[in-house]
């Protein structure tokens, strides 16, 4: 069943950018609520994993494939900045561009035969392909530095090194504008179409004529490139990046991530990354009982707001004015 | 349920995700009070290393507080858990800075995590203790970053003397896949041909494996080799050294500074008797001679460790406190909390014994330790026995 | 041949392991169409709980016995307090619940135990039993019995009694158990906690080979749940199969390809698996209706 108002993605172009106008206004006015360094690191992050959440949302909340090996291709963008500089003498800009082309080439190849699997069958092909990349980067240790990690050399725009959270906040922010623009034409689009009839029924869209395979790739390509693009800021953030970038818990974090915000949201893919990125720094303040909290909270909000963050509230408010 | 009933948990979910919201926002409570700062593992893999670290502050930390604190002003420690998790330190590591002004930190319990907190505190030009075990934290030597445990390096040296001591040169090394196994064999491959000793083969194993039979049955197998090296920390080396006995491996074992608690001996059994290993005097406190400088600092830290937490003392809550002190003696000689001042004062640490070993840092040594550090130590008969280091 | 022997050995006693894991997930996920993560905490608990029991004084057999009510307790708690509540919600939100279940439950053991690591004593005794140039710990085999015991138990409890025969029926079809009068409330919570005890019992056993901690449960849960696919999620009989595939798997890969990549190699042997058998070993096939 989907879970889409279908009525959303139809409409113009101009339209259905509008949407994105409050999302641009926040962006722009939240700084002015950041007293120190600290909060733009924290936005940072937020529009970082928002940006990985967001693709995988477009696998799992249109097309309906669920992938537990996200954190992957993070780690694919990732050390591709860190690699780049440090082995083949490229630097961070044309490297981020590669690890893109990498991690869809990865996608393709991966994507045809896995994506074949259904339901937990292709939850465990996920999960192997991220177990895959988690242990090469670990072991791999003259190109990736092993459990320790690497250095990451900054980025460099006009000749300027960008130091500091605040450049990042900007760069992350903007490319999740874009990205959602991206996701947004691409729901409207007959290939967003044909995803959403498969979600709904693999073998109707088939007898229609949908050609199911090609889709589905598509949809984990693009995926894949989202949270390459995520994995390789977060690197260029830390200036520094170790193997667990890639690891299964991230994996698991980024679906939690979707789901809690709206599997089909594309705003609750931000909602979801604000607050598994908000929580622990909230939730430090409690100490021992961080992880006691982190779990009632996640476990509360999944049963009580079980459609996610975003779509549930909506649904009340929507009620309510009835 | 009715609509009613929804709105209402609706509504309280609402609610307690702003509160939630609201308490990352609450500025801490201005006080007169010195903030340090400290980012530990005390949660996820790492937490066997950061707990010890984390609870070793609390009581020392208000200790210091008891005894009129330091240059007249009361500390507060500020304690961040990173889980294990590098890209946590970071963030916490920028909120100490930016949030929470700490004027120094001590932590960074894993070396992923030191190394990626490093450029936060260079850039805010604050000095960091770190409490991570990789020679590559100092070396380069950075001008905001020291360290006190041990380097990998020096435990390689330790375990190669003891070997051309008994007339072992060839070796095989079993180590976790984890950063601390990783890292400490690196470096025992990179300095076996400086001390004559020959490397026959190399394995490796998880750091949650239940069972690594297979890896030493290819090392029993193996031709050559006179003495095995186990590289890891955590639970992986008390399996190691279960398995070790059960598959009757006739060669000895060397463990590392990584197992360094008593825990260690209770874990493996009696398969433990006749393993060496590189380790701080703390684990032999009561052992020492009664002349020897450090005998009286880690008997105190001993008992007082015991006493308060029940459970056995462990190094890395000594190198914790060995960071601590050197922070605090470096502020009393700097006589004030200006972060470049006592910097340089921690710079020029020399003589102080803890239990680590007797500490001379420089401007070119940033963690101040040679290899008398290390005491070679055996296990007989369910405890540590020191090994006399002339003649074996 | 002894080094065959020495790996073959090794696998079996970390696929007993996974083995009993992957049964509890199983008899969840028929009952209830969850894959419940929180399957390694009961493992965790169980013998956790035991250890810290023995540490205040309580004598091991009334520890274990204690361990082991008081894990399936949790494991009813899980059902009726969040599965049950969560009502008719989607499967990746069912997931997501147990995700967050598993992280409350290790947040409460990190306050209620420590971070150490701990031990039980084993049953028969320390010494390895020595055949053809291997060794093998006794308390392996007693693992692989348990594994074998349950498996049966289970297979008995389902085909021979009422309440097996209700299970069966609810995990067919939930409405139509509920409409020939079956309190599918009761069966899946009994499932819950049946699956909860199995876990713990798992942990009981296998702690004096695998040590404990707080945190062992996670890794044990992702293991778990990929020995169940390769079984054929929904089937007993494959989780063991499954369970004991895996770790035979592992163990030939680390003695004959590469240490480091042991856990990569399993999976690759298990996505060819479900390329050539998309339902798994022993996995139904389900009719996907239009």
């Amino acid at each position: 069943m989907s879970v889409l108002p279908a009525d959303r993605f139809r409409g113009l172009p101009q339209q259905r950018l509008f949407s994105l106008v409050p999302l641009a206004a926040i962006i722009l006015l939240m700084p002015l609520m950041f007293s120190s360094a600290y909060y733009y690191r924290v936005a940072a992050l937020v529009f970082i994993f928002a940006i990985a959440a967001l693709g995988l949302n477009l696998l799992m909340g249109f097309a309906g494939q669920v992938s537990l090996g996200h954190a992957g291709f993070m780690g694919i963008g990732a050390y591709s900045v860190a690699i780049g500089p440090a082995h083949l003498g490229i630097s961070p800009l044309p490297s981020f561009v590669l690890g893109v082309m990498i991690s869809t080439l990865v996608a393709f190849v991966v994507g045809r035969p896995i994506l074949r699997l259904k339901g937990h069958y292709l939850a465990v092909a996920t999960l192997g392909f991220g177990v895959l990349l988690a242990v090469a980067f670990t072991n791999e240790a003259s190109w990736t530095g092993g459990p320790d990690g690497m250095i990451v050399p900054h980025l460099a725009l006009l000749g300027r090194p960008l130091r500091g959270p605040e450049p990042w906040y900007w760069i992350s922010a903007s490319t999740f504008l874009v990205g959602a623009a991206v996701a947004l034409n691409l729901i409207a689009s007959p290939t967003g179409r044909a995803l959403r009839g498969i979600h709904d029924s693999e073998i109707a869209a088939r007898m229609l004529g949908v050609d199911v395979a090609g889709k589905k790739l598509i949809i984990f390509v693009v995926a894949a490139v989202y949270a390459s693009v995520a994995g390789s800021y977060l690197a260029l953030l830390n200036s520094y990046i170790t193997p667990d970038v890639s690891s299964f818990l991230r994996s698991i974090e980024l679906v939690a991530m979707v789901v809690l915000g709206g599997m089909g949201s594309i705003p609750g893919s931000l909602v979801g990354s604000a607050v598994l990125v908000i929580l622990p720094q909230a939730l430090a303040f409690f100490h021992d009982y961080e992880h006691m909290m982190l779990g009632l909270i996640v476990m509360s909000v999944m049963i009580f707001l079980r459609r996610g963050i975003l779509p549930s509230v909506t649904a009340a408010f929507a009620q309510r004015h009835k | 349920m009715n609509k009613a009933d929804r709105m209402m948990r609706i509504h309280t979910a609402a609610a307690a995700f702003g509160v939630c919201i609201a308490a990352a926002l609450i500025p801490a409570p201005a006080s007169a009070q010195v903030k340090i700062g400290a980012v530990l593992s005390a949660s996820g893999p790492a937490s066997f290393l950061g707990d010890p670290e984390k609870k070793t502050f609390d009581i020392y930390v208000a200790d210091i507080n008891a005894k009129g604190g330091i240059n007249g002003q009361k500390l507060q420690m500020i304690v961040y858990d990173d889980g294990g998790d590098a890209n946590a330190a970071r963030t916490f590591a920028t909120r100490l800075i930016e949030e929470d002004k700490v004027v120094a930190m001590i932590g960074g319990t894993t070396t992923g995590s030191t190394m990626a907190m490093i450029p936060a505190f260079e850039d805010a030009q604050t000095p960091f203790i770190s409490l991570a075990g990789a020679i590559e934290i100092i070396q380069p030597v950075r001008k905001w970053v020291f360290k006190t445990p041990h380097t990998d390096r020096m435990a390689c040296e330790k375990i190669f003397a003891d070997l051309k001591r008994r007339n072992l040169t060839t070796v095989a090394l079993i180590s976790g896949t984890d950063a601390f196994g990783h890292s400490m064999r690196d470096q025992c491959v990179a300095v076996a041909p400086h001390a004559g000793i020959t490397i026959a083969t190399v394995e490796n194993y998880g750091p949650t494996d239940s069972d690594i039979t297979p890896q030493l049955t290819k090392i029993k197998t193996a031709p050559g080799v006179q003495a095995v090296i186990n590289t890891g920390f955590g639970q992986g080396p008390a399996i190691v050294t279960r398995n070790y006995r059960q598959l009757d491996i006739k060669y000895p074992l060397y463990q590392s500074h990584g197992v360094a608690s008593k825990q260690f001996i209770d874990l493996a059994g009696a398969a433990a008797d006749g393993v060496r290993l590189p380790a701080a005097a703390l684990l032999v406190a009561d052992k020492l001679p009664d002349n020897d400088p450090q005998k009286p600092i880690v008997v105190a830290y001993k008992k007082t460790f015991e006493a308060r937490t029940g459970q056995p003392v462990s190094t890395f809550g000594g190198h914790a406190y060995d960071g601590l002190m050197i922070f605090a003696q470096a502020a009393q000689r700097a006589g004030n909390f200006n972060p470049a001042k006592v910097r340089d004062e921690i710079e020029g640490t020399k003589g102080y014994i803890g239990t680590g070993g007797l500490v001379n840092m420089s401007p070119t040594d940033h963690l101040g330790l040679d290899l008398s550090a290390f005491r070679m130590l055996e296990i007989k008969n369910g405890d540590w026995a020191l090994v006399p280091e002339s003649g074996s | 041949m002894a080094e065959f022997l020495q790996f073959l050995f090794s696998g079996l006693t970390v696929g007993a392991i996974y083995a009993l894991v992957a049964i509890g997930f199983t008899l969840i996920y028929n009952a209830s169409d969850v894959v419940n993560f929180a399957q390694g905490e009961f493992v965790m608990l169980g013998g956790m709980t035991t250890v810290f029991l023995g540490y205040v004084g309580v004598p091991l057999p009334l520890a274990t016995i204690v361990a082991i009510l008081a894990t399936t307790a949790v494991g009813f708690a899980l059902y009726r307090l969040a599965i049950a509540t969560a009502r008719e919600a989607d499967a990746v939100t069912l997931i997501i619940i147990t995700i967050g279940a598993s992280i409350f439950i290790r947040g409460v053991a990190e306050i209620v135990f420590d971070k150490r690591f701990h031990s039980l004593p084993p049953l028969l005794s320390n010494d390895p039993i020595r055949v053809g140039g291997a060794a093998i710990l006794p308390q392996s085999l007693v693992v692989l019995a348990g594994a074998l015991i349950i498996l049966l138990l289970l297979w008995a409890f389902i085909e021979r009694t009422m309440f097996g025969k209700a299970v069966i029926a609810t995990s067919a079809n939930r409405i139509a158990a509920r409409l020939v009068g079956i309190d599918t409330q009761i069966i899946v919570g009994a499932c819950f906690a049946l699956a909860a005890a199995i876990g713990a019992i798992a942990g009981i056993l296998v702690t004096p080979i695998t040590l404990t901690s707080y945190n062992v449960g996670t890794l044990l849960a992702l293991k778990g749940f990929a020995a169940a696919m390769l079984g054929g999620i929904g089937s007993a009989t494959g989780a063991v199969v499954g369970g004991i595939l895996l770790g035979l798997l592992e163990a030939l890969a680390a003695g004959y390809v590469s240490a480091s990549y042991k856990d990569a190699v399993a999976f690759v042997v298990i996505l060819t698996v479900l390329f050539a058998m998309p339902h798994g070993l022993f996995g139904k096939t389900k009719v996907e209706r239009v």
